[in-house]
């Protein structure tokens, strides 16, 4: 109640300041500076469209030229020689996400399941689990590296393509939770009761008609979660650690497109630097694609949404 | 048909609806079961990397105490082995500050440009524009921040700032090199616009119409509503939003460890915008593979441990600032 009032309040001092304003002023005078505002304000879109813009034109030209089949297939060469390619840290990416996703995906669905669906008979569980899940979201990825490193590097006794995949499906989960919750609510109400009015058990109107339903949703979470996790560096430093050969077994270093960015960059040779943009801009080719055509698929949905409701 | 045989029909009627009820009261059980499997998993991971750290730290602060928090030492030398984090403390505070400093006003102004100035075709293209600088790993921002975007802030900020007040103004002394705190704190606020923007856009969505309205009827310019109507009401909800963009800038680590020039012990300590310094993650980065002992090791685990904290308690900060904004909302619907 107090609430209410207190808005009110809010608003009559709002519209007080409104008419001191709109009388007081002249009126070319306030049109001015209504202009200049946004003229400004226009001008910071363009302040924030400058980075981006810079980037994909420097990492176009600069990492266009790296491009050849040595490039992407091989094994790097001896440092400074500007020999081999990026080829363990493409094979390394793609395992390593893949993994995580195997293990992020499920678990991150099902929170958001238990969120959307069970939450009701149990209420301080959820959110107690919500909270949780918002602290995930926001522990630096540093951090949970340091914790993979110790708990499965440390106890496997050698950095691992499974430690990297742990670390990045802790980062998944979280994400995938929470845009999962947010679909599965998005399923109408009447289709849960009209399945419930066929005599259908709980768990296969959530099976048959939530998830189902929520398919691309659920899907959109989970590749807007692989973005995420593919430009991931700094906890792949400390679980799968980076070596210049290919995938061999479980508990031997990996190597991963980001960390060879940073290696590529860290020397001091020009070729050097030419391999990192040319890493960089197969990086972002990759999480870019993954985004716009998350977007335009999650733009869709939306319709799809509108038509069966 | 008898009745005896109606009978037993219908018994085995019962028994097969029974039998149903059971198999679907056991996949019942067994899908909850499942769910809260996985939620109890979430749980446990933060629980997990709680854990970890404080039970990796446990050495260096044995060996420090609170010392390792307000110390400026650092030196990982076998039998001169002293940690103090302070300076890679301060490192990314001032580092985060700069960011917010530049990034909150931007991300505002784009916030309000997109919602309330331009045809809503138009915002939708631009926001789009925005949020891929999200996408944008930070690896690459790094990359690019190394090789093209520091010769921009050193020639045309930089030099002309020390040139003409390096001499008065101590916070522009020393002579700029391009890798310093100030240009860290410039790409951290380019990364954090877009999160800051999207939720912004947000909260000032959730603002009754009615409100702009009023304004409008009441003869004010397009400003003079946003200035009146939209800014008070979503103080609260931009406050959580900035606070989110600051947990990221805190936590960020690849481009900064490319770009803030690595400096060690009390050199970390940043004495102008052009000084070289270190922050908690980029020392983290920079060192944990050449630990070169197990204290090493276990002091790189206290810094995470600090960044931890600091990070949690800046998020939750966050996270209850907005519910509480959400809540307010549903207030003003009823």
């Amino acid at each position: 109640m107090s609430n209410i009032s207190n808005n009110d309040k809010n608003k009559e001092k709002n519209y007080k300041s409104i008419i001191r304003e709109t009388t007081a002023k002249n009126a070319s005078k306030r049109k001015m500076k209504n202009n200049m505002i946004t003229v400004l304000l226009a001008s910071f879109v363009i302040i924030a469209v400058i980075p981006l813009s810079s980037i994909l034109i420097e990492v176009f030209k600069n990492g266009a030229g790296a491009f050849s089949f040595n490039f992407l297939f091989l094994p790097p060469g001896s440092i400074g020689s500007g020999d081999g390619g990026i080829g363990p840290a493409i094979q390394g990416t793609l395992l390593v996400v893949g993994f995580a996703t195997l293990i992020g995906a499920p678990v991150g669905v099902l929170a958001g399941v238990f969120l959307s669906e069970y939450s009701s008979s149990s209420r301080v569980f959820a959110y107690i689990l919500r909270l949780f899940n918002d602290v995930l979201t926001g522990i630096p990825s540093i951090v949970i590296g340091i914790a993979g490193y110790i708990t499965i590097v440390l106890t496997m006794g050698s950095f691992s393509i499974l430690a990297g995949a742990f670390v990045l499906s802790v980062i998944m989960i979280p994400i995938i939770a929470r845009v999962s919750e947010e679909t599965l609510k998005l399923v109408p109400n009447t289709l849960r009761e009209a399945a419930y009015g066929l005599g259908l058990p709980k768990w296969k109107v959530v099976w048959h008609i939530v998830i189902k339903g929520s398919k691309s949703g659920i899907l959109t979470g989970i590749v807007l979660a692989i973005s995420r996790i593919a430009g991931e560096t700094a906890p792949l430093i400390m679980t799968i650690l980076g070596t210049s050969l290919f995938f061999s077994s479980f508990n031997s270093p990996v190597d991963a497109l980001p960390l060879r960015i940073w290696r590529l960059a860290s020397q001091p040779y020009p070729s050097a630097h030419e391999q990192g943009w040319g890493a960089a801009l197969l990086l972002i080719l990759l999480v870019l694609s993954l985004s716009i055509a998350l977007r335009m698929f999650a733009q869709k949905r939306s319709l799809t949404f509108k038509s069966t409701t | 048909m008898s009745l005896k045989d109606s009978n037993a029909a219908h018994a085995e009627l019962v028994k097969k609806l029974d039998l149903r009820n059971k198999k679907s009261l056991f996949g019942d059980k067994f899908f909850k079961g499942l769910v809260i499997g996985a939620s109890l998993y979430t749980l446990l991971m933060v629980a997990l990397v709680l854990f970890s750290l404080s039970e990796g730290s446990i050495p260096i602060f044995v060996k420090e105490g609170f010392n390792f928090i307000i110390g400026t030492d650092w030196n990982a030398v076998e039998g001169r082995e002293s940690f103090g984090a302070l300076p890679y403390i301060i490192g990314t505070l001032v580092s985060s500050a700069i960011a917010m400093a530049i990034a909150v006003p931007i991300s505002v102004g784009i916030a309000i440009f997109i919602t309330e100035m331009i045809p809503k075709k138009l915002g939708t293209v631009l926001s789009f524009v925005v949020e891929l600088l999200a996408a944008v790993p930070s690896i690459v921002y790094g990359l690019w921040a190394l090789f093209v975007f520091r010769f921009w802030i050193r020639d045309f900020v930089e030099e002309p700032l020390h040139n003409s007040f390096g001499d008065y103004i101590s916070i522009f002394a020393k002579a700029p090199f391009g890798l310093d705190v100030f240009t860290a704190g410039i790409v951290l606020a380019i990364m954090i616009i877009p999160i800051i923007t999207a939720v912004s856009r947000e909260v000032m969505k959730a603002i009754p119409h009615s409100q702009k309205e009023a304004a409008y009827a009441l003869g004010a310019t397009r400003w003079e509503m946003v200035k009146t109507a939209i800014l008070p009401s979503s103080k609260t909800g931009l406050m959580g939003a900035s606070f989110l963009g600051l947990g990221r800038a805190i936590g960020e680590t690849m481009l900064v460890t490319l770009i803030i020039g690595n400096a060690i012990g009390l050199a970390a300590i940043p004495t102008s915008l052009f000084s070289q310094s270190q922050t908690l993650s980029s020392i983290i980065a920079n060192e944990f593979n050449e630990a070169a002992n197990d204290l090493h090791l276990s002091a790189l685990i206290g810094l995470g441990l600090v960044l931890f904290i600091i990070t949690i308690f800046i998020n939750v900060a966050a996270i209850f600032i907005i519910s509480r904004v959400s809540k307010s909302y549903s207030n003003v619907r009823e």
